[in-house]
């Protein structure tokens, strides 16, 4: 518990609130060091070693157990797994990281002017979330995914080449995702609008968009980092089941989920390494978010923050 | 409270239109059933405009839709463009395999989830609740996936390998009315879908009962001397179970859309599958079919469980 001493004339802003509640939870603490030193991997290994490796099919190779040349053995066209894993996971965290960032836009947009502008389009705002929710989200993303997943070019994007597909994940989980941020903003932009400071812009003149977008949703950046952080464990899981089936990201640009996509017959042959260290990569990696994002949950909570006073 | 059930339910029809849109334009515009033939000897660019003309679905968008609701309306979710048969039929065939691994696994979760939360509470911030906490995010964190393979290995292949009584992996064929057989079946996938859910939940139940158990009136009840027994049962877990009905609710929802990963790893023949195995051949009459139900059921199970909701707590029923 922090004691604030005489000596200490610092103020507390609300953000070393939050800071220091956050490190208050050990497996947060925990869970960012995971990330961080997750990332170190990647990229330290991206500079290291460069990414035609990662597609250098080598036929005669093909399904090499763990050995000093392939430390995390080969797959079934004789891709070094190694190199793989490092630029698979480049591949998904972007993925992730693209289809949050447009889940959140569009919840954020969503959500905030169903809250201010109330009554009708409230209503049919929140009809067509709540449709969307009804509907399973992997059966959509099996649905589009089929559609999309025929004749996929390789894009050409700052001298890296990925599949075609990359982009289309990301529309696909952003699309199916966005509901779950909608309804957190429209219940935040809701008990916010009746607070004073945003009575005080209305009679100052402020128009609608401005109070919005420069006063309402700046105020639900709390909750939006946390499903930010959620959202991110759930992007890569949904590609990790995607991919999975097939229907994601096609190879040869590899990513942790559609390295799993034959595992189940690799089973039966005890080809351990084809989808172990993948998947053990996928569970970290989500691990890490949720750890993340619980953490920071509790550390924006102001039910909590009274102790500080 | 009849105002707000009349309310919902006109939501619902609401939603249950637009889900009818939404889902009609999904899979209308991705679901091409010729897309497999393309290319194929014997199968012309003639044959496939004739095939189009025959199953109507040259037509333009907004008729094709119309005709597709008439006919939901009158019951009819349409036949299947390659096994011939009806959409409903094959529903039927698979939802009561769905049903059953998902309330197996609801009710391996429950009992489960309340275990570890009560062992969990008794010995709260010690060496035990910490152990279960940390194992319940790393078992939330899981793909289904990968849970299952790892169950797969263990069970199926290596206790082959032991000689030890193994069981199946569901992809050889077997007896679905056979009680022992279905059991047989069922234990890999219910426990695959329990481990994470009872994560989830057994980490919700904690934090709830720990919520409730901060209360004042649980104070109270315990200065009066009731034991701690009856406090549990008559005031903390009443409280705490609240949220845990909305959770268990919407779960049953997502029940219908079965598990298609899950599904597919065990060769379970549940709706799930059929959804994966038709979509992949881009029937699209199943498609929509099985998304209709799905989504209408979802819908549903929402409003009974609000209304439960409602119905349970009196603070929601008195306002």
């Amino acid at each position: 518990m922090t004691t604030i001493s005489a000596q200490n004339t610092k103020s507390l802003t609300p953000a070393k609130i939050i800071w220091i509640k956050f490190c208050e939870h050990k497996t947060a603490l925990l869970g960012l060091a995971g990330l961080f030193l997750l990332l170190l991997f990647i990229f330290l290994g991206s500079i290291l070693i460069p990414e035609s490796q990662a597609n250098q099919t080598d036929i005669t190779n093909r399904i090499q157990p763990p050995s000093l040349t392939h430390w995390f053995g080969t797959d079934n066209t004789g891709r070094d797994q190694f190199a793989r894993i490092i630029y698979g996971g480049q591949i998904t965290i972007v993925i992730g990281v693209l289809a949050v960032f447009l889940q959140i836009s569009l919840g954020t947009l969503i959500g905030g002017i169903a809250a201010y502008y109330g009554g009708l389009v409230d209503s049919i705002l929140m009809r067509f979330t709540e449709s969307m929710l009804s509907i399973p989200s992997l059966l959509l993303l099996i649905v589009i995914g089929k559609y999309f997943g025929k004749d996929i070019q390789m894009l050409n994007i700052f001298g890296r080449k990925f599949s075609g597909s990359v982009p289309i994940v990301v529309l696909v989980i952003g699309a199916t995702s966005w509901m779950y941020v909608a309804r957190i903003v429209r219940a935040e932009v809701l008990s916010l609008k009746e607070r004073e400071f945003v009575q005080a812009s209305i009679v100052l003149g402020a128009k609608n968009l401005r109070i919005l977008f420069v006063h309402l949703i700046p105020n639900t950046v709390g909750s939006l980092i946390v499903a930010t952080t959620l959202g991110l464990a759930n992007a890569v899981i949904m590609e990790a089941y995607v991919s999975f089936l097939g229907l994601g990201v096609q190879p040869p640009t590899a990513t942790w989920g559609n390295m799993m996509t034959q595992s189940i017959s690799f089973i039966q042959g005890g080809l351990w390494w084809m989808w172990v260290i993948p998947g053990f990569c996928i569970v970290y990696t989500i691990l890490c978010f949720n750890l993340v994002g619980d953490g920071l949950r509790d550390a924006f909570d102001p039910h909590t923050h009274e102790r500080f006073v | 409270m009849n105002s707000y059930i009349l309310k919902r339910l006109l939501q619902a029809i609401l939603i249950l239109f637009i889900n009818t849109f939404l889902i009609f334009s999904f899979t209308r515009l991705s679901c091409d059933p010729m897309a497999q033939y393309v290319g194929k000897a014997g199968f012309s660019a003639e044959d496939k405009t004739r095939i189009y003309n025959e199953l109507g679905l040259d037509e333009p968008f907004p008729v094709q839709y119309f005709l597709w609701l008439k006919k939901v309306g009158q019951g009819d979710l349409g036949i299947s463009l390659f096994s011939k048969q009806p959409v409903w039929k094959l529903i039927i065939e698979r939802l009561p395999m769905t049903l059953i691994l998902m309330l197996s696994a609801e009710i391996v979760t429950l009992l489960l989830a309340f275990l570890l939360a009560f062992v969990a509470v008794k010995n709260r911030y010690s060496l035990i609740d910490n152990i279960i906490t940390t194992l319940s995010f790393v078992g939330y964190s899981m793909p289904v996936f990968f849970i299952g393979l790892i169950l797969i290995i263990l069970f199926s292949v290596k206790f082959k390998q032991w000689g030890l009584p193994y069981l199946p992996t569901g992809t050889d064929i077997w007896d679905h009315h056979n009680i022992i057989e279905l059991v047989k079946h069922l234990i890999l996938p219910v426990t695959t879908i329990a481990s994470i859910q009872t994560a989830r939940y057994s980490r919700f139940l904690r934090s709830s009962i720990l919520e409730v158990m901060s209360n004042d009136y649980v104070r109270t009840a315990f200065s009066k001397g009731i034991g701690s027994g009856k406090v549990m049962f008559n005031h903390i877990l009443p409280n705490a179970l609240l949220p845990i009905v909305s959770m268990v609710g919407l779960d049953i929802a997502a029940m219908f859309g079965g598990a298609v990963v899950t599904e597919t790893i065990f060769a379970w023949p549940g709706l799930g599958r059929l959804f994966w195995e038709y979509a992949q051949r881009g029937d699209f009459p199943v498609v929509n079919g099985v998304l209709l139900i799905i989504s209408t059921a979802v819908v549903i199970m929402t409003i009974v469980t609000d209304v439960v909701y409602g119905v349970i707590d009196p603070r929601i029923r008195l306002k």
